[in-house]
């Protein structure tokens, strides 16, 4: 024999309350995502990485150059970052720090894996293919992570990733130019498309 | 200009436990003290308002996607917001293409930020005096 059946209790007031509150809290979160990439983060690391081109093109052995855009990742990173959170605090919503969140969260992985790949690609004598690599990478990382934004975040990284396959497929000799077009032009032009159309 | 008040009072608002032993005779006070908007207490209504409340305007095409929905329920429950004075629509053509635009109006804001205080109120009705 079966539990004797019982009548359905009705929902307590007030979970229906915090569930209604949860569920504005979400509403919002899905609806500012519009506006929650940096367009000025973006331009700051875009001349940032043009600086780091032109220092790279200068230097005559692998490991000097590698360092120089190391170092310039890291500045981006925290350019970055920092244009994120500073942008979400300054809109004053629950619904932007989420989705920059959002954004963030799907944007690290791809950069985990061109973090992981670098050693290995160096130390097999490819760095030659690393521009490539990280440009793909990268422009996949804002083309994942910008299906929760703009239209126009997933298009930049989608062009991110044609100039990464350009670079490893046409000319992998040609990297520093190829950075410098990617991490430089592309994301100082669609960094100024976002701050003027969506609010810095 | 996009939500600011409503916006950061639910940002602040933490899930709250209520003494079971509150549960029955509380939630008949609580429901008979409090007079909420029907009008935005429906789950559509509701996400229509909210999702305004944080964008200057958005588009037929951009609520749909973000409530998920289907276009005559959208359509069903846009209507009642406008009727209501709680939303306007902008009806114009890009490229040729029927472009509708909701905005949320001083009404709908007002009409949100209530509803959320009502809810704040009913969960601290049902938390009871802090012991």
């Amino acid at each position: 024999m079966g539990k004797p059946l019982r009548a359905q209790e009705p929902e307590p007031l007030h979970r229906r309350a915090a569930e209604d509150l949860s569920f504005i809290r979400a509403t919002m979160a899905r609806a500012t995502p519009l506006t929650a990439v940096p367009g000025w983060g973006g331009v700051a690391m875009g001349v940032s990485a043009l600086i780091a081109a032109g220092f790279a093109a200068r230097q005559a052995n692998p490991a000097e150059w590698l360092a120089v855009w190391l170092a310039e990742a890291v500045l981006a990173l925290g350019i970055g970052g920092f244009a994120l959170v500073r942008k979400a605090f300054r809109a004053e919503s629950p619904g932007l720090l989420h989705a920059g969140k959002q954004f963030a969260g799907n944007f690290v992985p791809p950069l985990l894996a061109g973090a992981l790949l670098t050693p290995v690609l160096y130390r097999a004598g490819l760095a030659g293919h690393l521009p490539g690599l990280w440009l793909l990478l990268y422009g996949t990382a804002v083309t994942t992570a910008g299906a929760f934004s703009i239209r126009v975040v997933p298009i930049m990284g989608i062009c991110l990733m044609g100039v990464g396959a350009a670079a490893l497929i046409v000319a992998p000799s040609a990297g520093d130019l190829f950075m410098a077009v990617g991490f430089g032009v592309i994301q100082i032009g669609f960094g100024l498309l976002i701050a003027r159309r969506y609010g810095g | 200009m996009a939500d600011r008040g409503a916006a950061r009072r639910i940002a602040r608002q933490k899930p709250v436990e209520r003494p079971p032993e509150l549960q029955a005779t509380s939630g008949e006070a609580a429901a008979s003290s409090l007079e909420l908007d029907r009008l935005i207490h429906e789950r559509m209504r509701l996400a229509i308002v909210s999702a305004l409340a944080v964008a200057p305007s958005l588009t037929f095409a951009e609520l749909k996607q973000i409530l998920g929905t289907t276009d005559g329920n959208l359509s069903v429950h846009a209507r009642k917001l406008e009727d209501a004075g709680y939303v306007t629509v902008m009806k114009s053509f890009a490229d040729r293409v029927p472009r509708t635009e909701y905005t949320l109006t001083a009404a709908g804001r007002n009409a949100l930020e209530r509803y959320v205080g009502h809810m704040e109120d009913l969960i601290r009705m049902m938390k009871g005096p802090e012991r």
